[in-house]
């Protein structure tokens, strides 16, 4: 059921220019939050990436598992897994740059957003994607995406972890049923 | 045998017993209450999984404790709580136990946590009622007191994170005791090699050998090198007859204290239920001491009380449990 499709970007360069856009939003009161668990390998390689070229000191930074928050629990359940969201820095003022793999209907974002409250009143988010598929259902966009692809509903795209440690992007076609695709984790 | 604690799929939809269960499920709970320990700690300590939903706690046995943290748990997951507490209400005017439960589902209650004297009535319950509805047992007479066997799984995986590798002692009235059976059940299915019992052979029910544990009379060969002790309470109010000779003749020969706490490993940690009898089954310097994790049972209580709602009341629309999309 799995296609590889040639025409995907490759992951590794798409994190590089998502580096690039994102260095000239980091200021002192800046921390970084990962989405759990794209949102969290992209955010571990951002922090690489940056921190080289940040004199000062490490870029405060947390990861969120928004399966409490999610609008779809109640249909779903909860998942066989769980990681507790770790977020050890005060929310409080802060400029959260949020950031997840893949943005499509907007609702994990909604639910990251939710949670984050919960910690505290941030100054403010901006949503960082590695990619926008389109296909939003909420009136949520990211500010910044290292590409958009325009994808059918029937299509899913995510972000793999290789066994070295790389990132690439996978595409498969779902097949009518969509309770059947398991999302790799 | 149809196990009523788990659906079709093999996901948890009552929690009756630790017996019956897979290890898979009880490591999916752990799992799931390491999430829920971080939300005490947050401006917000609520998360809204159970917004909507109605808890109903039926405590048809006094339990303060218990029904608090079951209260707080649902609390913290956004749900509506009830707490009732029947010996005093309908059913001294003669009401049956399905009769009161009826009212309730007919007020819209959706999960029952319920504590009850006599072994069975969480089960009871469970059968009697619709699909959509959950059921936690609180405690039932002597057979089972589930989240207490699983909150006590979680301080020790705390504390001490291979449970394979691990010698665990429970010390006292095993034979009244529904959480020493949870225990038991609870270790040997989570793998622990070596669970021991120590008590007085008029406080062990027969054939306890048979669970899969090791059983010392003395308590001093008993704790020897053990990692964890696990303290039952005296259970005063279930005596009949002379089982006993005193509380004080028993502190001497079955209460803890630092000197025989010491013939256990020197990190060892030591557990009790509550609530404490003081210089009954336990030395007040043990219990207040640096080895004794009996506070934090009660913190974890929480998450893992929390663990067990959120696992029951999702999903129930859908047949597998699979990531979403973002």
């Amino acid at each position: 059921m799995t296609s590889k499709n040639i025409s995907l970007p490759n992951a590794e360069d798409l994190l590089k220019t998502l580096a690039q856009k994102v260095q000239p939003l980091l200021q002192a009161n800046t921390a970084l939050v990962g989405i759990q668990s794209g949102g969290v390998w992209l955010m571990q390689k951002l922090l690489v990436l940056l921190e080289k070229d940040i004199a000062a000191n490490a870029i405060e930074h947390g990861t969120l598992d928004v399966s409490f928050y999610r609008d779809d629990y109640e249909k779903r359940g909860l998942k066989a897994e769980n990681r507790p969201s770790q977020i050890p820095f005060d929310v409080e003022n802060k400029h959260i740059i949020l950031i997840d793999d893949v943005f499509y209907t907007g609702r994990t974002t909604r639910a990251a957003m939710n949670e984050l409250f919960d910690y505290g009143r941030p100054a403010s988010i901006t949503l960082v994607a590695l990619v926008n598929r389109g296909g939003r259902e909420l009136p949520i966009a990211p500010q910044i995406t290292a590409a958009d692809l325009a994808l059918d509903a029937s299509q899913n795209l995510q972000l793999i972890q290789n066994q070295d440690g790389t990132l690439s992007l996978e595409l498969q076609s779902l097949n009518f049923d969509q309770s059947q695709v398991h999302k790799h984790e | 045998m149809n196990n009523p604690q788990l659906d079709a799929d093999g996901r948890l939809r009552h929690l009756l017993s630790i017996e019956g269960l897979p290890k898979r499920i009880l490591n999916q709970i752990l799992d799931t209450a390491e999430s829920f320990v971080g939300v005490a700690e947050r401006e917000v300590k609520k998360v809204p999984l159970l917004r909507g939903k109605t808890v109903c706690n039926l405590f048809f046995e006094n339990s303060t404790r218990t029904r608090t943290t079951f209260e707080i748990a649902a609390k913290r997951l956004s749900a509506d709580v009830i707490s009732l507490n029947v010996n005093t209400s309908s059913q001294s005017k003669g009401e049956t136990i399905l009769d009161t439960v009826d009212n309730l589902i007919a007020m819209h209650a959706d999960m029952f946590v319920v504590r009850h004297s006599q072994s069975g009535a969480a089960h009871f319950i469970a059968k009697h009622v619709p699909d959509h509805i959950h059921v936690i047992n609180a405690g039932d007479g002597r057979h089972s007191h589930p989240t207490q066997g699983l909150l006590d799984m979680f301080t020790i995986r705390k504390y001490k994170p291979d449970l394979h590798n691990l010698r665990v002692a429970i010390v006292g009235d095993v034979l009244h005791s529904r959480v020493a059976r949870s225990e038991i059940h609870a270790l040997t299915t989570l793998g622990v090699p070596e669970v021991r019992v120590i008590a007085p052979k008029t406080l062990l029910p027969t054939q306890v050998e048979k669970l899969g544990v090791h059983v010392f009379h003395d308590m001093k060969a008993g704790l020897k090198d053990v990692d964890v002790v696990m303290m039952l309470r005296l259970q005063n109010e279930r005596m009949n007859g002379a089982m006993l000779p005193s509380a004080q003749e028993y502190f001497k020969t079955y209460g803890l204290t630092q000197d025989k706490l010491n013939l256990a490993k020197p990190d060892a940690i030591v557990l009790h239920p509550g609530p404490m009898n003081r210089g009954v089954e336990i030395d007040s310097s043990v219990a207040d001491g640096s080895q004794s994790v009996i506070l934090p049972q009660v913190t974890y209580g929480i998450a893992v009380r929390m663990a067990v709602m959120a696992m029951l009341a999702g999903g129930q629309n859908s047949g597998s449990q699979v990531g979403s999309q973002a």
